[in-house]
Order: structure tokens, then C-alpha cells, then sequence
């Protein structure tokens, strides 16, 4: 539903709040794990995920399929259909879960509606070949969330409506609990009240840099201006990580509310919503949520009939990662080229138009509304000391969950790899974790028991970031992964200053050397050097961490450099240049597959007899390597 | 004027009509030229001079400065796009997982490399970093849908569906015929 | 009032202050690129690194404000192992070809690497794509010697308000160039060369036109005659040690003739010839009711740039060509005659402080004479090294006398090279035609002034009353057109130049040996001496130059006679591509 019931009154008291909370409080209340199927007569609703991972997996498909099987069953009464944000768990896609009981069905496509409705909504049994299986050898299947590993162990708060309500429905985010908070700052705190509760909760930003959020809105809040404003930071540039998109798709209304009390704390009017364009539902439904508040008057004049006016607009951004760093992002949303800025000046005060602004990240926002209705001491008891709350990890690469898993800070990357994450596919081994994104650093095997909080992540040459967590097997080439990331910060440069317009570029051409097999000792060194320079000279964020992904891997893999330059070999087989594919005359069994697959036609033998590669044609694609069951492709 | 090539273009192409609407709303908004570009690479597809030129007079921003923001950012393209822009994720989820082996194939398939057409107008191919649904890596967009979970194998029966129906649809000849000239859209 | 310490001395300065200021301020200059005064502070190019005590990482001087109590070194290992890497990372991406570079004279990233002890260049790669615009008459772009710095973007937009250049692409491939990537010709430029004065390097320079000016000299059959316009003797002793402002005339003359010329003419000649034209105009609008505000057209960067951005203004244009272009329809007329030489033998130069005159010399209707008015216009800064390639060292030399009758001029002709100049040479002659009894004045110190944009007078003559306008920079002219357009009439005569403080201040003029932060004081010098010159004069009217009343005798009749009309006055034309003044609005608060 994309306009809310034009009978909502506008919200004029808390008490019109409070009655609006009703309205869906009875929808939502069947919507627990605790809720158990009662008998025939009860509502049943039907939730089905319409985030991007699913909608790429035609869930609106799934979703108009269910509409219709219900209305020509004749079920519409009692049995009900309901688009909800993402569940975190986008690989399973489409996501449909069911309630009560909260069956939590995987992959479903609209041809699978049918057995859902016969079976599962009529019969009372749910469909099992659709349920989640954890293990694909062992068959064995779980039917809620809550007894899926890759959701136990979860604790969400940044997180925790997504999936759960109708994003695109203010009533139900308000039912369940959203703007109460916002109420109660406005009704019941002062601006500098909301300010230490923040502060006290420990929370640290978590768009990279993990500057404590209390104190960057008291720094706000202390600039003295008529005009100030409140930035929200939804770019989320780090490739890999998703769960700002998750949140403005699942929970829009939680962004809107911690914005307008952000306003409330430092005293702006104004806020804007920096989003990346390559987000279109986020777009679209934070766009719903933002209209849908302003007419029931959560946003725009004398909010809550107090004297508190607040709005909010949206910004496109436009492909540039380096917009996610916070004067840039100011750049863009001046309508300019998306160039960092020196700084001092601090936003906090000279930011937007060079009035005091204060910028936080998605995910930060998303906190903050718990934090101000549960209190600051609730928040800090999660976590860690120095690093409070939750995080959400953004798992993917090569691991069999992957997906967004909000966890409590300090959790060790073992219980996120091997609980959540379901361990590494195909029996290989875990090599490495990259967190931080391009600005991060590498984990390696040694360190599996590591507290995921900032401290611990920097203090090992990594960084929090914004959450990516790529998980890496033992066929991943750490130079290769190094000279990835660098290719990635070398295209994003912004070109504004030489460290990282000519820096980057000259680090990637040595790195360009090494996995070619054209690297000498000499130019590991020169890496080294020229990191460390770039590190200490570059304007901006971008620049200043661009180099810890090579800092990072020199640092724990160094003999994969050295293998690179002194043997000249790719040992993960990954470098194209450096590796040559060979069977193995005594392991191959002749089985022929090998030779099916390969693009190129080169491999070649006679059944049951070993077979052999035209190195002279192989154009290493690995694909023999790949299917062989036998082990006998070498590189 | 020493210029005159566009005035026709410009009472005729009903799309100027919009996007000047878009402007005079936009106008008084600060900073709007981001947006303003946003809206005209939806109507023309991509930003061909002319349209800069328009936008440089109807927002009153030197146009060498629009020029300079257009370059800045990688979403706006000066150049025509296919019918069905193909956009690969090269973010870190999907490079893991192998989006360097479905970008190549793509290539070779369409006989084009990355930042070109193909002749008949129906396809172009960029990389792109990141679409949000990394864990569907490795991650593709056609016109805006996403694909996920593709590898190589995949590509050739995707984008056979997609010309088919672009054949079916008449957007396209069927193949052996000349090629049509890429974005001509007079 | 801050106090904070710089290398360990104590150094008390006012508030906003930035650390690069306090620090030049006491003698410690540190190194800067992108950096120019009250123009640009954008911390980009990292040459001005210091260590701030406390602070994250070092921090760039020119961006960083003073703070109470702050400890700054300028020059420790790691400022200088960073200042080394920047010079090394610009190197390894530049075209170094300084021997046969322009710039090496004075290039900033040479010196700087010089300084630095840049000894080798330990990264080597890929160059970033070059494109070198070199379709212009008055300017080339080569972005292969270009370290991003912004100075010329920062110029264009900030002081003269055209912003015909932009930062374009991103990252490694990032560039300055017009809209579209096309040559600067075919921009809304004015060509006033304003930011080849900043550029540090040779990346943004003059078209060079000496070798074709030697090749003339070279050739016996032609007779080479050349006009030194009145800014060029303030400036052109710069180039050889001498300094800021210093009066070199004679040399300058004496230099000139050495190279070969046969006659050294003078443009304040012509800058007479001009304001009998001029002042005329004006009495005639005035009396026949002509569109008023009349504006001056004797800057062609200021024509050039109102023909892309005012199309529809100009009409109050003054229809008198420039000296520049008055001296040469005369020479190949007139002085042709006088001479018994054939015009088509006569290779008219001229030496001008600006890069636009290059332009408009070659404008197609500049051929009233039927052949091209002038042939080939040099920059001061050319005539400087072409100086330095006859060996000649101008200080030294015996000075010498301008060549009559085109040499002789009066102290008005020589202040039109300033900001309000042609503005008192006119008020001068029109005190003198409608003075009356009391002595006509020769100072107006009320349309005098500095580099500040926007001046207004009233001037008051035998009971006529002047209402003035004085515009110099391209954004002030732009302002001062706005009112115009929008209706506003009070204005009689209006002088817009289109570089800071008139010509003396021109794209062609030498630039400071300490770079463009001096800019600023050097004008100041330059313009003292042209009124130093002026006041020396025993003639100060235009009026009063005897071979200007003898070449109306002899030759035009009167002003604004038939003759006069055809050889010296011209017409304007609206140019594409339209330009586009950012609007006020473009940058602006949401409250
Ligand atoms: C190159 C670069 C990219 C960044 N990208 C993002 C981003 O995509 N999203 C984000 O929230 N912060 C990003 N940041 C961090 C922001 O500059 C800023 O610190 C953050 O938005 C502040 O919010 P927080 O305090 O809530 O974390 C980036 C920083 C750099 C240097
Ligand atoms: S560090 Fe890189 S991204 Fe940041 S300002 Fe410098 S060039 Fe731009
Ligand atoms: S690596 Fe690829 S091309 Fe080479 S032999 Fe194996 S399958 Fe064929
Ligand atoms: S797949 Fe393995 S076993 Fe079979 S032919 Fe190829 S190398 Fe031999
Ligand atoms: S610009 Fe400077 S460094 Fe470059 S070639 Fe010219 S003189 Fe040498
Ligand atoms: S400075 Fe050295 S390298 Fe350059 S021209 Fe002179 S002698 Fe040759
Ligand atoms: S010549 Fe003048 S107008 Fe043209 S780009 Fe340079 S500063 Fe701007
Ligand atoms: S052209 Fe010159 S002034 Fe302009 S950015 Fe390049 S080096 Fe700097
Ligand atoms: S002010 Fe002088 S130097 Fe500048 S453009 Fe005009 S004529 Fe040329
Ligand atoms: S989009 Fe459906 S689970 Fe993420
Ligand atoms: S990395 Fe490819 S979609 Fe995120
Ligand atoms: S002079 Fe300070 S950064 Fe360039």
C-alpha cells in the first residue's frame, strides 16, 4: 500500500500516536516466533520479502501469486498477504514466512504457491522440500527462523523490524514502536538530554570510522547558528555490504525518526537522505516513508504539537564512492563534483552550504531510536565496553550463508564464520576474512577467535568499516585479493590530490607487475614505501586507507609475495600468468569431463586413459580443475 | 548563435518540454543539478551536449562546470547506451565469486568490451560496484533487473532471451541484417 | 590575537589566520602548488604539509587556521620525505621536456623539485592521457604538464566570474578543460589569459607566435614596425631582474630596435587617437540621444567576453576599435602613405600585456585598410624572451626614443594601461571641450583606485554631470552588466577592463618570480609607475598630442569623419556558445 488511509488524522498528541499504535498493534502481535497455530479461525499472514535480492528473484511474482490463489480460494478473510523488507537472508530468496508459527520458507517462486496454500495454509502442514535445509548433505530441515542457524545467535536491534512490517505502511511501523522515541524526546527530554543518553550508550558510528555519536552531535549542537543540518549517510560505497540498503528497504521509519531527533539534539530543521542511485527500492520506499510521515505530521511543522518543525529530502547520489565520505557527500549534495574537502573546517561546523552540519551513517541512525525509548544503559550492556551495541556483518564470499547477520559487538569471527555463517562451501579451508572493505585489512585462519569490535579490527592492521565481511577460502590468491581492492580505490580516486590520484595508480601498476610474474623483491619494498606515503599525505579518507589491504596482506601473507616474485608462482592458482594447468597422469582416471568443460577444446585422451592440456592453448580458465573429482588437474 | 544544431531538436522533442518542467521545479531548489542530470538521462537515456547545453542555461551553471560534474560521476553517461544496458558487479561479493569469469564471457558473447555497444543498439556493457544484493553474487543488471547468482554458464541462454524477445517485440531485426545506427532517435 | 609556535618561535597572529600565512609572515616560507591567495585553498596538492603537535597525521598549512597555543615544525623528515614524495608522484605523471619547455624559467614544479632535492623519480608508470588544445589564437592547454592544481579553474571562476574551464573526469584521468572536452576557441572564454598567469607550470600558457615574428624580422623585403602598448614598459623589466613596476620605456625601446624592428611605435599614440574618437561618441550620444551608458570596447577580453555573455547589450559598446587596432589601420593607411610604402610590405606587431589582443587582431573585420590591421601580436612576456634569445640584457641597455610620428604620445594615452585610465583620459579632454573659463582639470583621483572590483564617480564639469562606472575583472564587469540589462541608467560612461586592474594586470604580462601570490603587490607597483609616467609628461591630454592633431590635419579630417568611421570604428556580434553567469541562486541556503 502505497497511500496510507486518508482518514488517518494528522498526529497532534502523543495520545493520537498511542491510538494509531493500536490500529496494527493486533496485525503485528501474531507476528512473533512465540505465536503457535491456534485453530482454524485464526488470521494467517503471509509475508513475503520484497527487498532487491528477492525482487531479483521475481518475489513480486511470488507475492501477486499468493494474492491471487488466496482470493480465488476464497480465503481473503482470514488469510493474509503482506510485503515486508529484506530478511537478511537474500541468497535463499525469495523469502516467504509464514504466521503464526513463523514458518520461514525459502527460494519460493510462484509456482510453489499452490503447495504453500494446499498444504501449508489449508492442511496445516508446511511444505518441507521449501523449508531451509542447513545441511545439503544431511537433508535435515528447520522450520523457523529462530531454529535457522544462520539466524540463532542473532541479536537484532539495528535490524530488528526488517522483515518483520510493511515498510511501505506507517501504521505498522508505528504499531510497532516507531516515533515513540521520537515522542519521547520531544514530550518528555531536552536536547541535551537525548545528547547524553547517546553519549552514554557508547554508540559508535558505524559508517567506518566509528567516532562516537554523542559526541559528534555534542559537537553540532555547540555550533551556534539559525541554520544547521542533519545528513544521513546512505551511499554505502564498501562493495560487499549491504545492510544500510536493508534497513532504508525494511525500515524506513527508523531513519526518519532518529533523523528528526538528531534535529530535536542539535537544533536543525532540515535533514537530507544521501542515498545511492543504484538503490532504486530504497529510493522508492524511503520516498513512501518520508510522504507518509509528513501527512500524518511526523515530519514538517510543530511535530507532536510542540514547537519542533523537522523535514527531510531525498539526494541521489551518482556513482562515485569517494561520496561516502562526509565532505564529499556535502559536494554531491551541493550539487557539485564529489571532492573532499580539507578539513578543519568540521562539518559540525561548516558543513552543507557552510552551515553546522552533522552527518552519521545508516545503521547508526538505526540504533538510536532503541536507545532513547530502552535507555542508555540497556544499549551499553550489549557489546563490548569500548565498542557497545550490535553490529551487522554483511557475510558473503566464499561461505554457505551469506547474508546480514547482527550480532553483539566483540563476537569472534569463528562464531560468525562457522555459527552463522554455516563454514566454507565445497570442503575447502577458511583462509582469510577481508573486513573494512577497501579500506580494511585481512583476518587470516590464526586469528579466527578475534572479537569483531573497532579496537581489535585496527589494532590488527583492519578496520571495522561499515561491516563487509568477505570470507575467503584456500583457493583465494592474497595478491590477487590485495591487487583487487587497490584496482577498486584506483578507480574511485577522486583525482584531487597526487598520493592518490598518482599513488594509487603507480601502486597498482607494481601490483600489476608481481601477479604477472614480472615483480622483483625491490618492488614489494617500493609497495611498502609508496603505502606508508600515500597513508601519511592523502587528503582524505579515501587516500589515507586506500594502502591497508596491501599493508594488510604483506603483513600476514608475505610468502605469497614472495612466491609471486622469487618463484614465480600463483600458489592459489589464481594468477593467470603464473599458472599452468597439468593433469596428473596417475591420479587421472580418464573420465573425460575435464575435456567437455574446457572452453578452448585443449584438453585431450581417450577414455580411461589419462588425458592431457595443450598448455599452447589453455586459457586457464580452471574449469578442468574445477570438475575434476579426481584431483588430478595440478597448477 | 554559431550554434543552430539543436533548435530544431529542441521545439521538437517533446522530452525537452520535460525536462524543462523539471528544471523550473527544480530551480529553486539549491544544489539541484544532480538531479536534474538524473532526470534527463532517464528522458534521453544518456546526456548528449545538447541536453548539458540546456541544462547549463535553464539551471544558470556554466556549462563547463555541468561538464565537469557529468564526468565526476559514473552513473551519467555522454555516450548512447543499448536498449538493454548491462551493468556487472565487480564489488568485492560478487569479484569473489567469480563476476570476472561472468564478465568475460558477456564479452565475448556480445563481441564488446566493457564501456561499448553493440551495433545493433541492443545491448551496452559497464561494470559497476555493487547493487546491494551481494549475497546473490555474483550479481548482474539488465536494464535495471537484477540477476543474481549467475555464472558463465548462464550468460549465452540470458541474453539469447533477452534478443529474442527484442526480436519478437521488433525492437531489433533478426541478425544478418544491418545493423541499426546505436540510440538514433530522431 | 593567537599565539602559537612555528619551528619553535613564538609568533602572535590575528584570528583566521592560516598556518602557511603566520608562517610566511616570519620568513619561513613553506613550499605550496594549488595554493593563491584569497583565490584558492583546497588543500589538494599536498606540497605544504606540516606537523601540527597533537594532530592526526600531518596537515595542510594552507588550509589549517592558526589555533592558541599550536606547535607546528615545517621541516622535520616526515614533512620532507612528504613534500618529496608529492614532487615524485607529479613527476612520474608529467611530461618533463624543461628545455624546450616554456616554463622552465620560472616553473613552479621545477623549482619546487629543484628545492626539494628531488634526485630521481623512484615511481615509474603510465602517463594519464594527454591532450594538448592548441587551436586558439591567444592560448594553449597542455594537460600533459598539468598537476591538477586548480589554479586556473579557481581564477576563472572566482575573479573573472566565466568559468570557461573546468576540473572534467575523475581520478588518474582528471583534466582541465572547456565544456565538452573541445578546444578553448570554441568555449565561452574570453581569452584573457588571466589563468596562464597562475598556472604553475607550462601547462596552460600563451600561444607562441615569436618564431613567426623572427621570421619577419628576418626577411629583408618587409618593413617591421611595432607598438608597445602602455602597460608592457612597467612590467617587461621584471623578466630581467629589475623591479616590480620599474619604468623600463627606454630599454625596452632600445631592446626592441636591436631585434630588428625598422620603426618602435608606441600604442599611447593610438590610445589618443581613441579617446578623440571616444570622447566624441560619447558627446554625440549624449546629444542625439545614443544608448547610454557608453561603454568602453578597448579591452578585448571584455568585448569577447560580453559578445558570449551580453549579446544583447551591445549596442553600448563604443563602436572605436581598440588603440591596438586603430594603431594598425593607421600604419598600413596613413603612415603607408607618408612613407610611400606599400601596405602589403608593412608587418604591423605589436607587444601587448594581454593574451586576447592576439585574438582580436585576428578577427575577420579587422582589415579596414584592406589588409589585416595587425599581423602578429606578442605578449610581453614573448617580447621578453625574445629579448633573451638576442642575448640582450634589457637592464643594461642605453635607453632609447620611440620612432615618430606613431612613437609620440601623451600621459592620457599612458594610463588607459590602467584600471580607471581611459576613464581620466576622456574626463581630461572633456574638461578641457566643455570647461569653460576655470582650468580644465587633469586629475581625477575619484575614478583612481586599486584592483577592487566596482568603482563609482560623479564628475562634475562646467556644470555637465558625468555619472562613471568603473569596472576591472571579468566578474565585476559581469555585475555591472547586470544592472545594466535590468534597466538601470544612470550611468553616462562606463570603463569595464577585463583583466584586475586594467592591463597592467593583463594575461601576457611577466609573471612574479615569486609566483602569483605577489600578483596582487605587483599590480599595485605597476599601476604607481603608470602614473608616474603620466605625471612626467609635459603633454597629459590626448587632445594636445601634436601628431595626433596632425594626422587629423593631414589625413582623417575630424573625428568621427567618414574616413575615421571606416578606418577606426568597428562593430560587435553576438558569439557562440551563449555563456552562461552563474546564477545567485546556484549556490544558496535551504533554511
Ligand atoms: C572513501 C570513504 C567512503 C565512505 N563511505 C561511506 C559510506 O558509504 N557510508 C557511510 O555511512 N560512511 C562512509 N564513510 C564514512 C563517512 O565519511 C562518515 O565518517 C560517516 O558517514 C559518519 O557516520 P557515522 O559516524 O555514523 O559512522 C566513508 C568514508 C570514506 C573516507
Ligand atoms: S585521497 Fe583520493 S579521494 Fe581523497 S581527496 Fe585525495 S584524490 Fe580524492
Ligand atoms: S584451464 Fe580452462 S582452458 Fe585450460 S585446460 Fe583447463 S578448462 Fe581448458
Ligand atoms: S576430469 Fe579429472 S579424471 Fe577426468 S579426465 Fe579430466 S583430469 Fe582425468
Ligand atoms: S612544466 Fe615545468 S617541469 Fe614541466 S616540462 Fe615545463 S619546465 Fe619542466
Ligand atoms: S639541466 Fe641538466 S639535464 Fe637539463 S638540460 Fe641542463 S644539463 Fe641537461
Ligand atoms: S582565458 Fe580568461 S576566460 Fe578563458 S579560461 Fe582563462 S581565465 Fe577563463
Ligand atoms: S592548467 Fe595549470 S593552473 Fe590549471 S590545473 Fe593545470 S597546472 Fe594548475
Ligand atoms: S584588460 Fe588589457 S590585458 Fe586584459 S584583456 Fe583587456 S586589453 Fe587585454
Ligand atoms: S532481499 Fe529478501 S532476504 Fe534480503
Ligand atoms: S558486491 Fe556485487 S552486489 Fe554487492
Ligand atoms: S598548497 Fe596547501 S595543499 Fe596545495
Amino acid at each position: 500500500m502505497t497511500a496510507i488511509n486518508t482518514t488517518t488524522a494528522r498526529i497532534n498528541h502523543f495520545a493520537d500516536l498511542e491510538a494509531l499504535r493500536q490500529v496494527s498493534a493486533q496485525t503485528l502481535a501474531v507476528r512473533t516466533a512465540e505465536s503457535v497455530r491456534l485453530p482454524d479461525a485464526e488470521q494467517i499472514q503471509i509475508l513475503v520479502c520484497g527487498g532487491t535480492g528477492c525482487q531479483a528473484g521475481k518475489s513480486v511474482a511470488t507475492r501477486k501469486a499468493f494474492e491471487v490463489a488466496i482470493r480465488e480460494a476464497g480465503l481473503s478473510d482470514r488469510v493474509s498477504v503482506h510485503q515486508v523488507g529484506c530478511f537478511g537472508f537474500c541468497r535463499m530468496g525469495p523469502v516467504v514466512v509464514i504466521y503464526p508459527g513463523e514458518t520461514f520458507y525459502c527460494e519460493v517462486a510462484a509456482k510453489d504457491v499452490s503447495d504453500i496454500i494446499t498444504h501449508h495454509v489449508m492442511g496445516g502442514n508446511p511444505v518441507q522440500r521449501l523449508l531451509y535445509a542447513p545441511s545439503p548433505k544431511e537433508k535435515v530441515r528447520v522450520q523457523t527462523m529462530a531454529a535457522n542457524p544462520f539466524y540463532k545467535g542473532q541479536q537484532r536491534v539495528a535490524l530488528k523490524l526488517c522483515g518483520h512490517i510493511d515498510p511501505e505502511d506507517i501504521r505498522e511501523s508505528i504499531g510497532a514502536g516507531r516515533y515513540f522515541a521520537l515522542a519521547k524526546g520531544l514530550l518528555e527530554m531536552t536536547p541535551a538530554s537525548v545528547i547524553d543518553e547517546i553519549k552514554r550508550s557508547g554508540l559508535r558510528g558505524r559508517g567506518g570510522g566509528g567516532f562516537p555519536t554523542g559526541k559528534k552531535w555534542e559537537f553540532a549542537a555547540a555550533s551556534v547558528n539559525d541554520v544547521k543540518y542533519v545528513l544521513c549517510n546512505a551511499d554505502e560505497g564498501d562493495p560487499g555490504a549491504f545492510m544500510d540498503r536493508s534497513v532504508l528497504e525494511g525500515d524506513p521509519h527508523a531513519i526518519i525518526e532518529a533523523m528528526a531527533l538528531a534535529g530535536y539534539a542539535i537544533g536543525a530543521k532540515q535533514g537530507y537522505v544521501y542515498v545511492r542511485a543504484e538503490y532504486p527500492v530504497a529510493i522508492h520506499r524511503l520516498g513512501i516513508a518520508i510522504r507518509q510521515a509528513r501527512e500524518v505530521g511526523l515530519l514538517g511543522e510543530k511535530i507532536l504539537g510542540t514547537d519542533f518543525s523537522f523535514d527531510i529530502d531525498i539526494r541521489l547520489g551518482a556513482g562515485a564512492f569517494v561520496c561516502g565520505e562526509e565532505t564529499a557527500l556535502i559536494a554531491s549534495i551541493e550539487g557539485e563534483r564529489g571532492m573532499p574537502r580539507p578539513r578543519p573546517p568540521f562539518p559540525a561546523v561548516s558543513g552543507l552550504w557552510q552551515k553546522p552540519t552533522l552527518n552519521n551513517n545508516v545503521e547508526t541512525y538505526a540504533n538510536v531510536p532503541d536507545i532513547i525509548l530502552k535507555g542508555a544503559e540497556w544499549y551499553a550492556a550489549m557489546g563490548t565496553p569500548k565498542s557497545t551495541g550490535t553490529k551487522v556483518f554483511a557475510v558473503a564470499g566464499n561461505i554457505m550463508n551469506t547474508g546480514l547477520v547482527e550480532v553483539p559487538m566483540g563476537t569472534t569471527l569463528r562464531e560468525i564464520v562457522y555459527g552463522m555463517g554455516g563454514g566454507i562451501p565445497k570442503g575447502k579451508k577458511f583462509k582469510a576474512a577481508q573486513t573494512g572493505g577497501p579500506s580494511g585489512g585481512c583476518i587470516p585462519a590464526q586469528l579466527l577467535d578475534t572479537p569483531m569490535d573497532f579496537d581489535t579490527l585496527v589494532s590488527l592492521g583492519s578496520m571495522m568499516g561499515s561491516g563487509g565481511l568477505i570470507v575467503m577460502d584456500d583457493s583465494t590468491c592474497m595478491v590477487d585479493v590485495a591487487r583487487f581492492y587497490l584496482e577498486f580505490t584506483q578507480e574511485e580516486s577522486c583525482g584531487k590530490c597526487p598520493p592518490c590520484r598518482v599513488g594509487t595508480k603507480r601502486m597498482l601498476e607494481l601490483l600489476d607487475k608481481i601477479t604477472t610474474g614480472e615483480g622483483t623483491l625491490e618492488d614489494i619494498d617500493k609497495l611498502e614505501e609508496l603505502a606508508a606515503g600515500i597513508k601519511a599525505t592523502s587528503l582524505c579518507g579515501l587516500g589515507q586507507t586506500a594502502p591497508n589491504p596491501v599493508l594488510s596482506t604483506l603483513h600476514y601473507f608475505r610468502d605469497e609475495f614472495i612466491a609471486h616474485v622469487v618463484e614465480k608462482r600463483c600458489p592459489a592458482g589464481k594468477c593467470q600468468a603464473l599458472t599452468e594447468f597439468r593433469i596428473d597422469a596417475e591420479l587421472c582416471k580418464g573420465c573425460g569431463l575435464c575435456a567437455r568443460k574446457c572452453p578452448t577444446n585443449c584438453i585431450s585422451g581417450e577414455i580411461k586413459h589419462p588425458f592431457v592440456i595443450d598448455a599452447s592453448a589453455c586459457v586457464k580458465c580452471g574449469n578442468c580443475s574445477d570438475v575434476c573429482k579426481f584431483g588430478a588437474v595440478v597448477h | 548563435m554559431s550554434c543552430n544544431c539543436c533548435k530544431g531538436m529542441i521545439t521538437e522533442d517533446p522530452r525537452f518540454a520535460e525536462l524543462d518542467a523539471f528544471i523550473a521545479s527544480a530551480k529553486s531548489t539549491p544544489g539541484s543539478l544532480i538531479s536534474v542530470l538524473h532526470k534527463a538521462q532517464h528522458l534521453f537515456g544518456f546526456l548528449p551536449e545538447e541536453v548539458l547545453q540546456h541544462i547549463a542555461a535553464g539551471l544558470q551553471i556554466p556549462p563547463a562546470e555541468v561538464y565537469g560534474v557529468v564526468t565526476f560521476y559514473n552513473y551519467f553517461s555522454t555516450e548512447p547506451v543499448g536498449r538493454f544496458p548491462i551493468s556487472v558487479c565487480m564489488g568485492t561479493a560478487c569479484y569473489v565469486q567469480g563476476a570476472d569469469r561472468v564478465l568475460a564471457k558477456i564479452e565475448s558473447e556480445l563481441g564488446i568490451k566493457t564501456g561499448q555497444v553493440t551495433d545493433d543498439g541492443l545491448f551496452s556493457l559497464v561494470s559497476c560496484r555493487c547493487v546491494g544484493a551481494c549475497g546473490l553474487a555474483p550479481v548482474i543488471t539488465i536494464g535495471g533487473e537484477v540477476h543474481g547468482k549467475l555464472t558463465e554458464h548462464d550468460v549465452p541462454k540470458l541474453l539469447a532471451e533477452i534478443r529474442q524477445q527484442a526480436i519478437a517485440d521488433g525492437l531489433v531485426e533478426a541478425p544478418v541484417q544491418e545493423p541499426v545506427a546505436a540510440g538514433s532517435d530522431k | 590575537m593567537i599565539n602559537l609556535t612555528i619551528d619553535r618561535k613564538q609568533v602572535q597572529v590575528e584570528s583566521g589566520t592560516t598556518v602557511l600565512e603566520a608562517a610566511r609572515s616570519m620568513g619561513v616560507n613553506i613550499p605550496t602548488l594549488c595554493y593563491l591567495k584569497n583565490i584558492n585553498k583546497i588543500g589538494a596538492c599536498r606540497m605544504c604539509l606540516v606537523e601540527v603537535k597533537g594532530a592526526r597525521g600531518l596537515q595542510t598549512s594552507c588550509t589549517t587556521p592558526c589555533t592558541e597555543g599550536m606547535e607546528v615544525t615545517t621541516n622535520n623528515t616526515a614533512v620532507r620525505a612528504a613534500r618529496k614524495l608529492v614532487l615524485e608522484l607529479l613527476l612520474s605523471d608529467h611530461n618533463m621536456e624543461c628545455p624546450t619547455c616554456v616554463r622552465a624559467g620560472n616553473c613552479e614544479l621545477l623549482q619546487l623539485s629543484q628545492e626539494h632535492g628531488v634526485s630521481g623519480i623512484r615511481y615509474e608508470g603510465e602517463k594519464h592521457a594527454a591532450h594538448c588544445d592548441c587551436d586558439s589564437p591567444s592560448l594553449s592547454i597542455d594537460s600533459s604538464k598539468c598537476v591538477l592544481c586548480q589554479r586556473c579553474v579557481a581564477v576563472c571562476r572566482e575573479v573573472q566570474g566565466v568559468s570557461a574551464i573546468s576540473l572534467v573526469g575523475r581520478g588518474f584521468e582528471s583534466a582541465v578543460t572547456p565544456f565538452w572536452k573541445t578546444s578553448i576557441d570554441a568555449a565561452a572564454c574570453a581569452l584573457c589569459g588571466q589563468c596562464t598567469l597562475v598556472c604553475p607550470t607550462g601547462a596552460l600558457t600563451e600561444k607562441d607566435d615569436t618564431e613567426k615574428v623572427w621570421a619577419a624580422l628576418m626577411d629583408p623585403t618587409k618593413h617591421v614596425i611595432v607598438q608597445t602598448a602602455p602597460a608592457t614598459r612597467v612590467a617587461i623589466g621584471e623578466m630581467f631582474g629589475m623591479p616590480h613596476g620599474a619604468i623600463a620605456t627606454g630599454q625596452m625601446v632600445a631592446a626592441i630596435r636591436s631585434l630588428g624592428f625598422d620603426r618602435v611605435f608606441d600604442t599611447n599614440f593610438s590610445a589618443d587617437l581613441t579617446i578623440m574618437e571616444e570622447a566624441s561618441e560619447l558627446v554625440s550620444r549624449l546629444q542625439n540621444g545614443g544608448p547610454l551608458p557608453l561603454i568602453t570596447s578597448c579591452s578585448p577580453g571584455w568585448v569577447k567576453y560580453a559578445e558570449h555573455f551580453f549579446p544583447d547589450q551591445l549596442d553600448h559598446l563604443s563602436s572605436c576599435k581598440s588603440p591596438q587596432q586603430m594603431f594598425g589601420a593607421i600604419a598600413k593607411t596613413y603612415y603607408a602613405e607618408k612613407q610611400g610604402i606599400d601596405p602589403k610590405d608593412i608587418v604591423s606587431v605589436s607587444i601587448m600585456p594581454c593574451t586576447a589582443k592576439k585574438f582580436e587582431a585576428a578577427r575577420d573585420e579587422m582589415n579596414a585598410s584592406g589588409y589585416q590591421d595587425v599581423d602578429y601580436v606578442l605578449t610581453t612576456r614573448e617580447l621578453g624572451r625574445m629579448i633573451k634569445q638576442a642575448g640582450l640584457n634589457l637592464a643594461k641597455l642605453r635607453p632609447e626614443e620611440y620612432d615618430v610620428p606613431l612613437g609620440i604620445g601623451t600621459g592620457a594615452g599612458q594610463i588607459f594601461g590602467t584600471t580607471g585610465g581611459v576613464m581620466e583620459a576622456a574626463m581630461r579632454t572633456a574638461a578641457a571641450w566643455l570647461g569653460g573659463t576655470d582650468m580644465p582639470r587633469l586629475t581625477f583621483q575619484e575614478v583612481r583606485g586599486e584592483v577592487a572590483g566596482i568603482r563609482e564617480a560623479t564628475v562634475v564639469i562646467n556644470g555637465n554631470v558625468f555619472f562613471l562606472a568603473i569596472a576591472n575583472g571579468l566578474a565585476a564587469a559581469g555585475r555591472i552588466m547586470e544592472k545594466i540589462k535590468a534597466g538601470d541608467t544612470r550611468y553616462h560612461f562606463v570603463e569595464i577592463m577585463g583583466c584586475p586592474g586594467g592591463c597592467i594586470g593583463g594575461g601576457g604580462q611577466p609573471i612574479p618570480s615569486e609566483g602569483p601570490d605577489a600578483l596582487e603587490e605587483v599590480r599595485l607597483a605597476r599601476i604607481k609607475s603608470m602614473y608616474a609616467i603620466d605625471e612626467a609628461q609635459t603633454i597629459r591630454r590626448s587632445h594636445e598630442n601634436p601628431a595626433i592633431q596632425e594626422l587629423y590635419r593631414e589625413f582623417l579630417g575630424a573625428p568621427l569623419s567618414h574616413k575615421s568611421h571606416e578606418l577606426l570604428h568597428t562593430h560587435y556580434h553576438g558569439r557562440g556558445p551563449a555563456g552562461v553567469r552563474k546564477a545567485a541562486a546556484a549556490s544558496g541556503v535551504k533554511k
